[in-house]
């Protein structure tokens, strides 16, 4: 069925997608974007660009009004909608939305149990998961009884141990204190796992993502390096894009991408 | 954040009644709770015999008396109700402490005391040795329908997460100078009580929204089998077995 002639396809490619909600609200107007196999891109814009609603269109939960989704080449339809959920692990913004068992060790097991795995395959990923954003002693806690940070880290293990091949996170550095952002971002730094990070926070996507695209009023208005598009000031203006006080990205020497 | 890390309910230790499977346990406390509310309300001593075998259960799980006798407070407003019976229950009439009662006011009074502090004895001595986490474990094993069971499990996770939404939305009434003191008050009260339904229910529409982005497809995947054997099985029902015993000899007696 592919025509890709790239051996490797990439993990996220969005041809023309548009979406009106059932109120008549049209949402997104032909959003085109791909992400690479391994690439970590900031995906940026003002409240109410449609972020969210695109967002949610990447695992099949919005179904596409028109234009296509394909995650690591495969389409994303009624057929194959379990495997794309594995695929696609979208970290919440809200941590207590994402935990919702008892114990932090059954809520990384959610995904994979969901997906038939059991005993100690299943234990075993749990275990890996969790080390992979330093959470391994605290499996036998109940959710509730971390702090944000941490359950914003166990939030990214809940979806690592689906083994994604794109990692979506809305708004990741929300509400975490400067230590907690800083931990987040050297986990996310270390995955091997193709990211696409929707943020608010322009220094965050800076240090994280080589490459960043503007989506705004329904279409990806701008597809660039990082570090150029912030510091395209017209640009920015133009899409309610601020920089914080004080921070001034031709200042910082980039090494990520 | 509440500061307790386990359930006020649960003790923590190590016993051979901790150490039960869960649904062995529940299904025990049932048959118990069963047999004990079928035995004749005569058989007085059969009810002695019943708190005994709840003190041998007390002194296997290790869980102090003052504990056990404490959690019992629960059952107070029962009592009161069951202390007026004597007294408005017709029929014949009898001297008591220069009070005069019903006969079969003070059985019945007798009746609700003695079952019901059994029944809640029981119950007590489940709740604190088994996790909370580990009795839904036992339903679900007992095959309650699902459904409950994951109502049940949703409430003890987003207990905390909803009293703590209803204590920060309190401390915003009051910070503009709102205090609740009569009924001309109770109209803000309940709008904020709307708010936090209509909160807590989009919550929920969040909350499934993550759970199907994980695959969720309608039932929850088995993590954790809780299995017992053969001789937990049987230690189990040591309980409910030597309470049926006496039971029967209630009756025929």
């Amino acid at each position: 069925m592919s025509t890709d002639p790239a051996p490797v396809p990439p993990s996220l490619e969005v041809s023309g997608l548009a979406y009106a909600y059932p109120d008549g609200h049209q949402a997104l107007f032909g959003v085109d974007l791909t992400v690479g196999r391994g690439e970590r891109v900031a995906l940026l814009g003002p409240n109410g660009a449609g972020k969210t609603t695109l967002v949610l269109h990447l695992n099949g939960i919005l179904e596409a009004g028109a234009g296509s989704v394909r995650v690591a080449g495969m389409p994303v339809d009624k057929r194959n909608m379990a495997e794309i959920r594995r695929r696609v692990g979208i970290v919440f913004q809200d941590p207590d939305d994402q935990l919702f068992m008892p114990t932090v060790r059954e809520d990384v097991a959610f995904g994979p149990a969901a997906g038939g795995l059991r005993g100690a395959e299943l234990e075993e990923r749990v275990m890996e998961a969790l080390k992979q954003v330093g959470m391994e002693e605290y499996a036998a806690r109940p959710p509730h009884h971390l702090s944000f940070g941490q359950r914003r880290r166990v939030a990214v293990a809940t979806v690592l141990a689906m083994r994604p091949e794109i990692l979506v996170l809305d708004e990741p550095s929300s509400n975490l204190d400067p230590a907690s952002r800083r931990e987040l971002a050297d986990i996310l730094r270390s995955l091997d796992v193709t990211v696409l990070m929707v943020t608010h926070d322009l220094p965050y996507a800076l240090e994280l993502c080589g490459r960043a695209v503007i989506l705004s009023e329904g279409v990806i208005a701008a597809d660039d390096r990082t570090q150029d598009l912030l510091c395209d000031e017209p640009l920015m203006r133009a899409h309610r894009l601020e920089l914080p006080f004080g921070f001034d990205p031709r200042s910082v020497t980039v090494n990520s991408g | 954040m509440g500061a307790g890390h386990a359930h006020k309910l649960y003790r923590h230790g190590h016993s051979p009644v901790h150490d039960l499977p869960p649904h062995c346990k529940l299904a025990a406390v049932f048959c118990f709770v069963v047999v004990v509310v079928s035995t004749p309300r005569e058989a007085v001593w059969a009810f002695g015999l019943y708190a005994l075998l709840i003190a041998g259960v007390t002194a296997l799980a290790r869980i102090p008396a003052g504990f056990l006798l404490k959690r019992l407070l629960i059952e107070v407003p029962f009592v009161a109700f069951a202390l007026l019976m004597p007294f408005v229950v017709p029929g014949e009439q009898t001297h008591l402490l220069g009070l005069s009662v019903s006969v079969p006011g003070l059985w019945g009074a007798w009746n609700v005391l003695a079952k019901g502090t059994l029944g809640v004895a029981a119950s007590v001595l489940l709740a604190s040795t088994t996790e909370l986490r580990e009795l839904l474990l036992g339903l679900q094993r007992l095959k309650l329908p699902p459904l409950l069971v994951q109502i049940a499990s949703f409430m003890i996770r987003y207990g905390d997460v909803i009293t703590d939404e209803m204590r920060r939305m309190s401390i915003a009434r009051r910070s503009r100078g709102f205090e609740a003191s009569g009924i001309r008050h109770w109209g803000v009260l309940a709008k904020s009580a709307g708010a936090l339904f209509i909160r807590s229910y989009e919550r929920g529409e969040r909350v499934h929204l993550a759970m199907v982005s994980r695959g969720y497809r309608g039932s929850m995947p088995v993590i954790d089998e809780v299995t017992a054997s053969r001789t937990q099985w049987a230690y189990a029902s040591a309980l409910p077995l030597l309470a049926l015993a006496v039971c029967l000899v209630g009756w025929t007696v």
